[in-house]
């Protein structure tokens, strides 16, 4: 099985500038990609197609070789920078861990997720301790594939090094592909077996 | 460096921040995020501010510049050039003098383009064109509102936005997150330069190699509080030359060292242990921890720990 990326375009509504022009991309289940470039060489977008987030202009996007489903789950998922953007701050967090699947003790334990936390709303939790929410949420047997998009700049680093440790573990464990983007070079060897830059397979230049 | 000889620019003495919220009932609880704070910078010196997710490092910055929300309380002393902060003089003072680079990039205004925000109210165009250039923004990124902006983009508006005119004392909060390494390393740089021409810099960062590089001095902070003061040099050399047990587990955990994560979380704000606040993941715990930990002086840095040596 593997993530396939076919001659994708795409642009911003209501603007003319290009983000993304022909890329194309392939990445096995059971592979490791850092997805690096400048910032601003559009990273984020491409993570977003990728997963069925943003819907290209133009090419498709294949898992195990059909399109991403448009209903239902997808079992492309992304985890995004900013987890406080990512969760119904109208939910408490025991809600909000099992939106997709219920994350057994061992797992929860494994990733320092507090019982107590369970109650508590979004705001009340630091970025890390959502962060590992978020991660949590989609570790289920449903995700084949994960993109993380700059999921770790804003924590720690013992946080960064026990969430890292954690999500490959668990991609291991599942078979998962995996896409990592980062900044950060020593996260990049540590964590990924090969790196793209993503100027290098865009046409475009934004 | 020899911070006797320079002038304190800015120091934080035993400040705490809590917040009153409202419990069940209309009960009112106060969390307290921060508590006996200490620390303080030199002209001439950037101080690293390094330390847990949610430990309190925005809210520190915050409070320096005074601009909590409304249900926040600060207690203890900011001084800036040996003053004490009141709500007045941050006023006076904050955009001009004392500039904050925030960890949000909401805080751009939506709907005024760019480039006139970061010329503000004091600055000119050509300093805006200059700060553009150096940070490798194109000149059309002048005309664009924040929303067409990417997360890297964004930040280096914000720093451009608060370094036009010459401010004395930095405040940058998680400037670099999203930023490739050569342009951190530029926005480290600058931070260096006008810490050159006398200014001081508090740099709040969770790139530690970055702030290795840069930062004169580093401390620590674990729930709300200060853990380790230290010269750069002690991280440089290694595990053994930091005091204090979470400092030297930071140390370990970088992807380039052990990689090594540290069993449990920090406590909350809302049901703090007593004694030492690191004490539930400590392998150096004894009974006596969780009595008051004072900071103390030990091989010219300090640390908040009664058995580091
Ligand atoms: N909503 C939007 N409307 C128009 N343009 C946008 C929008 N969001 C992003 N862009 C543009 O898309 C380009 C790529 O953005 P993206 O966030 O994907 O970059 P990135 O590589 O992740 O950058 P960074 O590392 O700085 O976060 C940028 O040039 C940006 O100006
Ligand atoms: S005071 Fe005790 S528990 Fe706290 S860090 Fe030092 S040894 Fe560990
Ligand atoms: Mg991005």
């Amino acid at each position: 099985m593997r993530l396939e990326a076919h001659h994708l375009d795409f642009r911003y509504p209501k603007t003319d500038k290009w983000i993304l022009k022909d890329v194309s991309l392939t990445v096995g289940a059971g592979e490791r990609l850092a997805l690096v470039g400048p910032s601003g060489s559009g990273k984020s977008t491409l993570s977003a197609l990728l997963s069925g987030c943003l819907a290209a202009d133009a090419g498709t996007v294949l898992w195990d070789g059909k399109p991403l489903p448009v209903k239902g789950y997808c079992p492309v998922q992304l985890i995004r920078q900013h987890p406080e953007l990512s969760v119904n701050p109208r939910r408490k967090m025991g809600k909000i861990l099992c939106e997709s699947w219920t994350p057994d003790k061992a797992l929860l334990e494994k990733m320092g997720i507090e019982e107590r936390w369970m109650t508590r709303w979004p705001a009340e939790l630091s970025g890390g301790e959502l962060q590992r929410f978020c991660i949590a949420r989609v570790l289920g047997p449903r995700t084949k594939f994960l993109i993380c998009d700059e999921i770790s700049t804003m924590l720690d680093v013992i946080t960064q090094a026990q969430i890292w440790r954690l999500i490959l573990d668990v991609t291991v464990q599942n078979g998962l592909g995996l896409i990592v983007v980062t900044h950060n070079p020593a996260l990049a060897k540590r964590v990924c077996d090969r790196a793209i830059d993503l100027t290098d397979i865009n046409a475009a230049r934004p | 460096m020899d911070n006797e000889s320079k002038p304190v620019v800015l120091s934080v003495e035993d400040v705490g921040v809590s917040f009153r919220m409202y419990a069940k009932g209309l009960r009112r609880t106060a969390l307290p995020v921060i508590r006996s704070l200490g620390l303080d910078v030199c002209a001439g010196e950037i101080l690293a501010v390094i330390g847990s997710s949610g430990s309190g490092k925005s809210l520190l910055a915050h409070a320096i510049l005074g601009i909590l929300p409304g249900n926040a309380e600060v207690s203890g002393t900011i001084k800036y050039n040996g003053k004490t902060l009141t709500s007045a003089l941050q006023k006076q003072y904050r955009g001009s003098e004392i500039v904050l680079i925030p960890q949000a990039v909401d805080w751009l205004d939506p709907l005024m383009r760019v480039g006139k925000q970061v010329i503000g109210t004091k600055g000119s165009k050509e300093e805006m064109q200059r700060a553009f250039a150096r940070f490798g923004l194109s000149p059309e990124t002048e005309r664009l509102y924040p929303v067409q902006l990417s997360g890297g983009m964004a930040r280096r508006i914000l720093i451009s936005a608060a370094i036009v005119g010459e401010p004395k004392l930095i405040i940058a909060d998680e400037p670099t997150p999203g930023l490739s390494v050569d342009l951190a390393k530029e926005t480290f740089l600058y931070f260096r330069e006008l810490a050159d021409r006398g200014a001081g810099v508090l740099l709040i960062t969770h790139d530690v190699d970055l702030a290795l590089h840069f930062a004169d001095r580093i401390a620590v902070l674990y729930a709300g509080t200060t853990m380790e003061i230290a010269p750069t040099r002690d991280f440089l050399s290694g595990a053994d030359a930091l005091r204090h047990p979470y400092s030297k587990a930071l140390f370990d955990a970088l992807p380039q060292n052990g990689f090594r994560p540290l069993a449990g979380s920090q406590p909350y704000a809302g049901d703090l242990p007593r004694g030492c606040m690191f004490a539930a993941r400590c392998g150096m715990r004894t009974d006596a921890c969780f009595a008051d930990v004072p900071m103390r002086s030990l091989r010219g840095g300090e640390v908040r720990c009664i058995h580091a040596t």
